[in-house]
């Protein structure tokens, strides 16, 4: 069994020229990074590791932006055996007391030996240290050892086992950074095999992607699949993509990229923003599969976006699906590879009352459910229901996998990993259904998470930092995710039961919501709805159920004849 | 100037926030308070063109450039 290293060095002495990642800037000229300037830039960063005592298996967090920064700094953690575990960076409109309180509460679960970053930075970073905590060292970009000559032998990389911790991934927000997934080297190989044979990769594949990668889209399936395996990668970051979504469309059209992962709003946002006049020349016609996942995906999405880019040579048959999480490194499913995406029109009612998805009859109202493919050929799916019992075929339940490539646990909570497995199966927290031929349908979620453009939202986190305004208490506050079909993911709510109604009041409450939230997590609320106590509907342990508050708060905007 | 403004403000305040009745200090942090999250910064900047006939570059969206009402107002009057 491989790991990293021995991928790696197979690449270096077959293709040592071969561009591996062509990296766009903003504002500079494009920058390919051979296998060679990768990994002997990357060996600079091990011999920095070494020299600060980091030894293999140890943990360093990666605080750094997309760029060749941070991939010398990962790919020399790979190559010395270190665990590498990225962070995503503060952004502007988070209080940099909050992710300094974030990055304390990841020292403190994770246990890292070492946090590389910014010279300009590096206060940031070491003021969320604490006396006595794991981290022995604060290294910064500036001072690193420069490129060496490759000498495989000596990276203690090359002897990880199998079983070895490989890397670790986190998800945002306090909740998710203290659940590090923690993948072994067999697990992501294992994942690289199957997932590659699903979407049958081949050497004129071309990658091409903006994606953040403390996310396991862009981590597995836009960064270590391509370089692993040997597959060109085009990379933009985020923060670029954002405020120039075209620049994905020029990326294809000018590496003739034909592999994309997207999440769904990300559809919606290129056929909303990209303008013509940004797209002279553009040829898409080389993309052969752009995968919709890690959020629900809408048939309307897919559709608005072929509208919008057709003319540019995109075909719908490239518009693909999947169906992916951290825990089993990446892909469940994937789907309209080998054949068109499935699609399923089922009775509405039925679907959302009885949890059982019948073929749809004329004249009753009709969902189109876009299939997320089959499970990939390491992977089995079954759908339960609450004790544990596998669904009939057409019935809503709980999906559970069981694979080769799970995680090995979420990092030092022995409790959290306990928590996910009944009897071998991986219990996804997300619901869905079967068809006869093994399709794979996600209908919605068990668990209160939020998922806004692919970005996992934990709702607690948002209303713990809503108890900090003045005139909301603690318990009454309850965040969920309604979704809106012009953006094509979720918008985020927030209810708090308030004992005012001052129309002065309740505006700075609301205010200081909004604000307090989004400085505090970097999440958006869309609406701030502020209610009478009691309003709030609890669980009989005292809980807020936020299933129940979001049909309540529906109901009562429906009434009032808002709309979203 | 006045126009401008008002505009802007009508806009930000309906389309991005959401909140058609508010009215944005002209001091007011815009970017770094999150009320124009990274999402809407493109929306923005083709709502200044269309408008004002102003080319904001995609690398112009930051803080850095501007924060607040008064400030993108600047921002716009000295490039029309």
């Amino acid at each position: 069994m491989p790991n990293f290293t021995e991928l790696l060095k197979l690449r270096y002495e077959q293709h040592p020229e071969q561009v591996a990642v062509t990296l766009l800037q903003s504002g500079a000229p494009d920058l390919p990074v051979t296998y060679r300037a990768l990994l002997e830039g990357a060996a600079g960063y091990g011999r920095t590791y070494a020299q600060n005592g980091i030894q293999p298996g140890e943990v360093v967090i990666l605080i750094l932006q997309h760029g060749i920064d941070l991939l010398h700094a990962y790919f020399g953690a790979v190559l010395s055996g270190i665990i590498p575990s990225i962070m995503p960076f503060l952004t502007e409109k988070l209080l940099p007391e909050r992710y300094r309180t974030d990055l304390a509460s990841l020292i403190s679960v994770t246990q890292p030996s070492a946090v590389i970053t910014y010279p300009d930075f590096e206060s940031e970073a070491r003021s969320a240290l604490r006396r006595g905590d794991s981290v022995r060292s604060v290294m910064v970009t500036g001072q690193v050892e420069g490129p060496r000559q490759m000498d495989f032998s000596a990276c203690p990389g090359l002897y990880r086992r199998g079983e070895d911790i490989a890397l670790l991934q986190h998800s945002s927000g306090t909740t998710g950074l203290q659940k590090g997934v923690a993948l072994s080297h067999q697990a992501v190989c294992n994942q690289l095999e199957h997932y590659r044979q699903a979407i049958h990769l081949n050497a004129s594949d071309v990658f091409v992607s903006w994606l953040p990668l403390y996310h396991d889209m862009g981590l597995i399936a836009c960064y270590l699949m391509p370089i692993l395996l040997g597959s060109p990668l085009v990379l933009l970051s985020p923060f670029d993509w954002v405020r120039a979504p075209y620049r994905l469309m020029r990326a294809v059209s000018q590496y003739k990229g034909t592999l994309s992962w997207l999440p769904n709003f990300a559809y919606n946002f290129c056929a909303q923003k990209v303008r013509d006049r940004d797209l002279e020349g553009v040829d898409l016609s080389t993309w052969r599969a752009v995968s919709n996942c890690s959020e629900p995906m809408h048939l309307e999405s897919h559709q608005a976006f072929y509208e919008r880019f057709r003319k540019y040579g995109l075909r719908y048959e490239s518009l693909t699906t999947c169906y992916a999480m951290a825990e089993n490194v990446f892909a469940v499913t994937q789907g309209g590879i080998d054949a068109p995406v499935a699609m399923d029109e089922v009775d509405r009612d039925r679907l959302q009352i009885e949890g059982v998805a019948c073929p749809a009859i004329a004249g009753k109202a009709s969902l189109k459910m876009l299939g997320a493919g089959k499970p990939i050929q390491n992977t089995s799916v079954q759908i339960l229901d609450n004790r544990g019992h596998p669904r009939k075929v057409r019935t809503i339940g709980e999906i559970a996998l069981k694979s080769d490539c799970m995680l090995t646990g979420y990092y030092h909570r022995p409790d959290e990993t306990e928590r996910v497995f009944r009897e071998g199966w991986y219990l996804t927290g997300d619901l869905g259904y079967m068809t006869e031929d093994g399709e794979v349908y996600v209908t919605g979620r068990k668990k209160d998470l939020i998922i806004v453009g692919g970005k996992n939202i934990y709702p607690q986190d948002l209303e713990l930092l809503a108890y900090q305004v003045r005139g909301v208490h603690a318990g009454r506050a309850s965040a969920f995710g309604i979704f809106d079909e012009n953006s094509g993911t979720e918008d985020v709510v927030l209810v708090a039961e308030v004992e005012t109604d001052d129309p002065a009041e309740l505006q700075r409450i609301s205010n200081e919501v909004r604000q307090t939230v989004t400085l505090g997590s970097a999440v958006t609320l869309r609406y701030v709805h502020l209610v009478r106590h009691p309003w709030m509907v609890k669980t009989s342990s005292g809980k807020t159920a936020r299933s129940a508050n979001r049909e309540k708060f529906l109901k009562e905007i429906e009434k009032s004849g808002k709309t979203f | 100037m006045e126009d401008i403004s008002n505009a802007l403000n009508r806009y930000i305040a309906t389309e991005i926030a959401k909140q058609p009745q508010r009215t944005l200090d002209p001091e007011e942090p815009l970017l770094t308070s999150g009320l124009i999250d990274s999402f809407h910064l493109v929306d923005l900047a083709l709502f200044v063109e269309d408008q004002f006939g102003v080319h904001l570059d995609d690398a112009e969206l930051n803080a850095q450039t501007f924060d607040t009402l008064a400030q993108l107002v600047a921002l716009v009057e000295s490039r029309r």
